[in-house]
């Protein structure tokens, strides 16, 4: 056998970039992009927490930064993140106990997911502006 | 990681015998879960709290942290999420990460994770404890 055939490239798979986005798809990836997102919030509120352990000289600015309208933005991005990542976590832990898997079930459950992230992010904004905020 | 990386790390008795994995995934996918399951409610609990105190200034906060209930639940937030980042963490280096900075990763993870975490509980043991 010739050398050239041991070291020519193999095709690869799955190539992602050829494939239609589905809500399955999407949904998956999401949950693991949410997951990356959430854990630089942690790193945020770890922060925040240490930044009041530490006195109001230095929970002041802390606190400003993340009220003003950028720290706003960017949170309810994280806010949208958390949920759509919860709800997408209980359908992977319904999954688990090997319920929900026709396909049927797997579109009601993702757009389930979708439709409570959405309105979850909507009602916590809307709470926390009624709170004076 | 390559075939070379994965026979190096094994002993030469691990690797005579070829039993192949460590048998040490299913504690791991148990520990996402369970952290998981023990995340509902404490991040819930956190939304509604942060939510509740829209607004509110650095004395209202420090006051309501320093009551034991939200001290502990705090706590029990930060390890888990911290656990839970790190365990979700991993996988994801493991899944896309194939050269050689796969392992420095996996353990900047893991340290950074127990480090942040640490350093959580320590500064909500300051307000709690403190005078």
């Amino acid at each position: 056998m010739p050398s050239s055939m041991t070291t020519r490239p193999r095709p690869l798979s799955p190539n992602v970039q050829i494939y239609r986005p589905q809500l399955t798809s999407v949904l998956s990836i999401l949950n693991r992009i949410t997951g990356i997102l959430l854990s630089a919030c942690a790193v945020v509120l770890v922060v925040w927490l240490v930044a009041a352990a530490w006195g109001p000289q230095s929970y002041v600015p802390v606190q400003a930064a993340i009220a003003s309208w950028i720290g706003r933005i960017f949170l309810f991005g994280a806010t949208f993140a958390y949920f759509l990542h919860l709800c997408g976590g209980i359908r992977h832990l319904v999954w688990d106990t090997v319920h929900g898997f026709d396909l049927r079930w797997i579109y009601i459950s993702g757009w389930a997911v979708v439709a409570a992230s959405a309105v979850l992010t909507v009602a916590a904004w809307v709470a926390s502006a009624s709170m004076g905020g | 990681m390559d075939p070379q990386n994965m026979q190096n790390m094994r002993s030469p008795l691990a690797r005579a015998i070829g039993l192949g994995s460590a048998k040490e995934g299913v504690g791991v996918w148990w520990a996402e879960r369970v952290s998981a399951v023990a995340l509902v409610p404490l991040t819930l609990w956190f939304a509604a709290s942060i939510i509740a105190h829209t607004g509110s200034d650095y004395a209202t906060f420090i006051v309501w942290l320093r009551t034991p209930f939200a001290a502990i639940l705090m706590s029990l937030l930060l390890i888990a999420l911290f656990y839970h980042a790190a365990l979700g963490l991993q996988v994801v280096i493991e899944d896309y990460v194939h050269s050689a900075t796969r392992f420095a990763a996996v353990i900047a993870v893991r340290l950074g994770c127990c480090a942040l975490a640490g350093a959580g509980v320590v500064a909500i043991l300051r307000i709690a404890l403190g005078g």
